[in-house]
This record gives C-alpha cells, sequence and structure tokens, in this order.
C-alpha cells in the first residue's frame, strides 16, 4: 500500500518549520492552493520553479465512440490542465530502488 | 504566474511578510517533493493528488541520426486534477 500524505501532513510541516500558530498555517497553507486554483481558472499558466509547471491546453472538438454502444459522440472543445515536471523535481523522484523512510 | 508573483499575491491576503510567505510556499512544494521521492501519494481535497508512476525500459530513438538507444527505467511523477480543479479551468469565465 501506498503511504499518502494529505494537506493536514503539509500543514503539519510548515507549522512545525516555520513556526506560526497551528491557525496560521492552516489558513496559509489553504491561502496557497486556493491562490494556485484561482490562478489556473482565470486561465493563466502557472510555475514553480524547482517544481513543476502547470499549463492550460485547449483541446479541439472532436468525434470519439460510446465503448459500449459503438455509437459516436461529440466531445465539446475544453481546456485541460498538463503538468510539467521541473528537471530538479525529476532527479529528485528518480530514486531506484526507494530509499527506506523512517519516521 | 511565477512563484515570486504567487508568493506577492498570498502575502498580501495573509498578514505575513513576502519573506515569510515565501518560506511558506518553499515549504510546501519540498513538502510534496519529498513526499513523492519516498514513493509516497499526496492527496490534496480540491485540488489534485500527485504520485509517482513507473515507466518501464525501453529501446528509443535518437530523433536526429535514428540511432537506436536504450532508454532505461525511471520513476516520474504524476499529477491528477481533482474534479473541482478540473472543472474550474474548463468553466466558460476562463
Amino acid at each position: 500500500m501506498t503511504e499518502t500524505v494529505v494537506k493536514a501532513d503539509i500543514i503539519e510541516e510548515v507549522y512545525q518549520k516555520v513556526g506560526f500558530t497551528r491557525q496560521e498555517a492552516v489558513q496559509a497553507v489553504e491561502i496557497v492552493f486556493d491562490e494556485m486554483k484561482s490562478v489556473l481558472g482565470k486561465g493563466e499558466n502557472l510555475r514553480i520553479v524547482g517544481f513543476a509547471s502547470f499549463n492550460l491546453r485547449s483541446k479541439a472538438e472532436r468525434v470519439a465512440r460510446n465503448p459500449k454502444t459503438g455509437e459516436p459522440v461529440r466531445i465539446k472543445p475544453r481546456k485541460v490542465l498538463t503538468f510539467k515536471p521541473s528537471k530538479q523535481l525529476l532527479e529528485k523522484t528518480n530514486r531506484l530502488p526507494y530509499e527506506p523512510v523512517h519516521t | 504566474m511565477t512563484k515570486a508573483e504567487l508568493v506577492e499575491k498570498v502575502a498580501g491576503k495573509i498578514n505575513l511578510t513576502k519573506k515569510q510567505t515565501e518560506v511558506i510556499v518553499n515549504t510546501v512544494f519540498q513538502s510534496i517533493t519529498e513526499s513523492l521521492s519516498q514513493g509516497k501519494k499526496v492527496e490534496l481535497r480540491g485540488f489534485g493528488s500527485f504520485r509517482i508512476r513507473d515507466r518501464n525500459a525501453r529501446m528509443g530513438r535518437n530523433p536526429k541520426s535514428g540511432d537506436k538507444v536504450a532508454v532505461p527505467a525511471k520513476r516520474v511523477p504524476f499529477f491528477k486534477a481533482g474534479k473541482e480543479l478540473r472543472e474550474l479551468v474548463d468553466s466558460e469565465d476562463s
């Protein structure tokens, strides 16, 4: 089973490292993700140096098929989000094998 | 938007200096990076999830010369936008 990290774990790390109150850490982390969402929602790309880029792409309309019935379905033009990891992130995550985790 | 602009935006919304906000923003991304490098999955409600995908070794080609090259197996980070974010970027006003 893959261990899952959630927002609360990130908040805890910010709290430990930065030394605000827990309430402030919660608020700060929430605002970071809200702000990222709002930027992308406005149609703007987001580049976090050393981490990754979040880019928006417009997809043209196309005709696909319902795999069950074989009927053609029109897929409307839409915008999708793509994720492009930075070189640094790729280097850090490409560890073979995973180093054992001590917690 | 760049990270510096994100920091500025966030700093404007909380009562912290740009410096303090930068530390927070850096910690957030370092934390995600660290978790991924340990093979953990990161799930952020309303935003999306980050995880590692395994890529098998394969034979590739040098697009310039056409020579065959062995591409080794690797682990790459992968992001899947959550429903909320997916709908947000595809909404009419964006």
